[in-house]
């Protein structure tokens, strides 16, 4: 049962580590959902070929486009795509970054589905029954037949019950002929799919890998912010909701004329506490404001920032510098770049390494 | 067992994650209620179609309201909607909020009957059997178009003698059951897409709104349940307070002291005054409730410790003392009871 919590709470710890277990989950769908499936060819010339490539490829459609809904960080994407700049900066490469790691993980379960497809072979058998090769596998020649009623016979083959073509081109000959395209295009698929994300993995430090910290450190800061603000505001909604009440049944008493309150040691602490919990939002106009703010003017990222606490942006302090643009630029943040930067190993063998964004800035 | 109580108190957390707990058992059980149905077509001429539609469209109506009913949410939001505005104003912004949450979840088990239908088959195979051209098809020259129908309607049947060995019923049975995925297959893809564009373009539209309405449904989710958590305190302390004095008033009636019951009845009713928060009988406790759904308090809890501070003063403004006399039936007899009962 320890084992069974601890890998939860290790799943839900990030977005990034419960969407790895949804993809998992959802490969393992994808398969079973391929054997469940009671796949039913139409056996019929021009249907054929839809209903094998629609099984093939909608279905991994569908699961790409689940992966994304299922995924939280698609609405926090776009989110932060969509929001005014406020006091803090986009950068397109978080965003990219978010993007990537959000397709990466959507793609497994239709590559997953594409695979068992093709290794079962019921559905290339199923398209292309009509394209096999007569003149080598079978009698071309036979009977005279029209184009037409060829492609009729041929249609037939994937459905055993009703095929009738036996002396045109046998049926189990067909049959393994077209598996046997079938599972090789999948074993080719499950390479190139293998290789490439090998590829991508392995090749990826040789490129800005000093950018990818970046990019990655501020996509889960991103997330993690997120979720914290939500969590906060759930707090304040529960403080707020019951300081209101009391505040509703003390009025009441007032109303009906009643002398008693509840004893008066109890009650200031126990506001005092709660008053803090409310930090300093009481009424629904503030709330309001405050909600807009967050969405049309994010905070700037640099925490010994002591300016007040509306977010209209102050100028003059002397401890943060503020660019052409307007925007805090803060040296805790250029430390931070910094030391990102110095922490590949290539920085130590090739010297000359494109400037980050920041630094550009400030030169 | 430990298992499901993680599970459980997972779900338990927060009310979004219980409608998302129960939503999901739904869909399980629409997917099993399906696998256990045994489903028969009638195999006759007119019935088919209604059979088989009836199968496909009635189940999921009835999943959808239960969707709706086991919902907490769609109690609080018709309450929200229908309640006088009292102290508070209405946000339809809210309401609008809410309805469209409650939506989203109900459609999504029979959304997933009416996949798995028709993935299935079975179902459209028979609504649909009798609506073939049978031209498409060889062994219907030559026949009546009565008898067609006749025969066409009796497809989806495996056993039966008339069509049991006519190689079309195969064919016919696989053309329509093509048919059939393929639509379902579609109805998913499209739906997929919808759901897509929906969570990934609303954050491009009025995002500083929808914060706002969400953190406000979540606050009235949260207000009611603690309003009836602190109700269900408040009852119980009265009812104890209740019991203690109809015990102490039966003492004093036979004159038999065994402990010291001014001074324990002293501290209990300090102790419960804090949870009585002043409200001590029947009729005060009816006002408060009339009061609590025909004038809502402001959302303004600012004077908290301006009240505590000037105890026993008259204050001169309170956020909803004018919309309390707007009310229809004026609190005349509560005056009346200034004693306490307890």
């Amino acid at each position: 049962m320890d084992k069974f919590r601890m890998i939860f709470q290790f799943l839900q710890s990030n977005q990034e580590s419960f969407m790895n277990g949804i993809c998992g989950i959802m490969a393992l769908a994808s398969a079973q959902m391929y054997s469940a499936f009671d796949f039913n060819c139409p056996c019929l010339p021009s249907y054929n070929l839809a209903y094998g490539l629609g099984i093939l490829f909608v279905p991994p459609w569908v699961l790409f486009l689940l992966g994304f809904v299922m995924n939280n960080n698609v609405s926090v994407l776009a989110e932060e795509w969509k929001r005014p700049t406020g006091m803090r900066q986009k950068d397109p490469a978080v965003l990219r970054y978010m993007f990537c790691s959000m397709a990466q993980r959507a793609m497994i379960a239709p590559a997953v589905w594409i695979s068992v497809t093709l290794l079962d072979g019921k559905c290339f058998m199923c398209a292309f029954s009509t394209s096999v090769p007569v003149e080598r596998l079978g009698n071309r020649s036979y009977t005279g037949l029209s184009e037409k009623e060829m492609r009729r016979i041929l249609a037939r083959i994937p459905c055993e019950e009703i095929y009738n073509g036996q002396e045109l081109v046998a049926r189990e000959v067909a049959v393994r002929y077209l598996r046997c395209i079938s599972q090789a295009l999948g074993w080719s698929f499950v390479l190139l799919m293998t290789m490439l994300a090998f590829l991508v993995r392995a090749l990826r430090p040789c490129f800005t890998q000093a950018a990818f910290l970046k990019s990655k450190y501020w996509s889960h800061y991103i997330d993690i912010e997120r979720k914290l603000f939500d969590e906060t505001c759930t707090e304040h909604a529960k403080t707020f909701a019951k300081v209101c009440i009391q505040q509703f049944f003390e009025a009441m008493n007032i109303q009906m004329g009643l002398g008693h309150t509840h004893s008066p040691e109890a009650a200031p602490s126990e506001v005092g506490e709660e008053k803090e919990k409310l930090l300093g939002i009481t009424d629904q106009g503030t709330m309001n404001k405050l909600l807009k703010s967050w969405h049309k003017c994010k905070p700037p990222l640099c925490l010994h920032q002591e300016l007040s606490r509306t977010p209209t942006l102050k100028r003059g302090t002397n401890r943060d510098k503020i660019s052409n643009e307007g925007h805090v630029t803060c040296p805790v943040l250029e430390e931070l770049d910094r030391i990102l930067h110095n922490h590949t190993i290539l920085a130590t063998f090739f010297p000359i390494f494109p400037p980050s964004k920041h630094e550009q800035r400030d030169s | 067992m430990d298992r499901f109580r993680m599970i459980f108190q997972y779900f338990q957390s927060n009310s979004e994650s219980v409608m998302n707990g129960i939503c999901g058992l739904l869909a399980l059980a629409s997917v099993k209620m399906y696998t256990s149905f045994d489903f028969n077509c009638p195999c006759l001429p007119k019935y088919n179609m209604a059979y088989g539609l009836g199968i496909m469209c009635l189940p999921p109506m009835a999943l959808f309201l239960c969707g709706l009913i086991l919902n907490r949410q769609s109690l609080v939001m018709l309450e929200e909607w229908k309640r006088p505005t009292g102290g508070r104003k209405k946000d339809l912004a809210i309401i609008r909020y809410m309805c469209s949450s409650i939506m989203q979840r109900a459609m999504i088990a029979p959304v997933i009957w009416i996949i798995v239908t028709l993935l299935d088959g079975k179902c459209f195979v028979c609504a649909f059997s009798s609506s073939v051209d049978p031209e498409k098809f060889v062994g219907f020259a030559n026949i009546t178009p009565t008898q067609t129908q006749l025969l066409l309607s009796k497809v989806p049947c495996k056993d039966d003698e008339l069509m049991k060995n006519n190689p079309a019923r195969k064919a016919i049975s696989r053309y329509l059951k093509c048919w059939s995925q393929g639509l379902g297959w579609s109805v998913l893809l499209i739906l997929i897409v919808v759901a897509f564009l929906a969570r990934s373009l609303r954050p491009c539209f009025n995002q500083a709104a929808f914060l706002q309405t969400r953190y406000w449904s979540n606050y009235i989710d949260i207000e009611q349940k603690i309003f009836d958590e602190t109700c269900c305190e408040h009852a119980r302390d009265f009812a104890h307070k209740c019991i203690l004095h109809f015990f102490e008033s039966m003492q004093q009636e036979i004159k038999l002291r065994r402990f010291n019951a001014p001074t324990e009845e002293a501290d209990g009713g300090e102790g419960e005054e804090d949870h009585l928060l002043g409200i001590t009988d029947q009729e005060q406790m009816n006002e408060l409730l009339k009061s609590w759904y025909y004038s809502k308090p402001a959302l303004d809890v600012s004077q908290a410790t301006q009240r505590q501070q000037s105890a026993g003063r008259e204050r001169l403004s309170m956020p909803w003392a004018d919309s309390l006399s707007n009310r229809g039936n004026a609190p005349q007899k509560a005056k009346t009871s200034r004693q306490t009962d307890v």
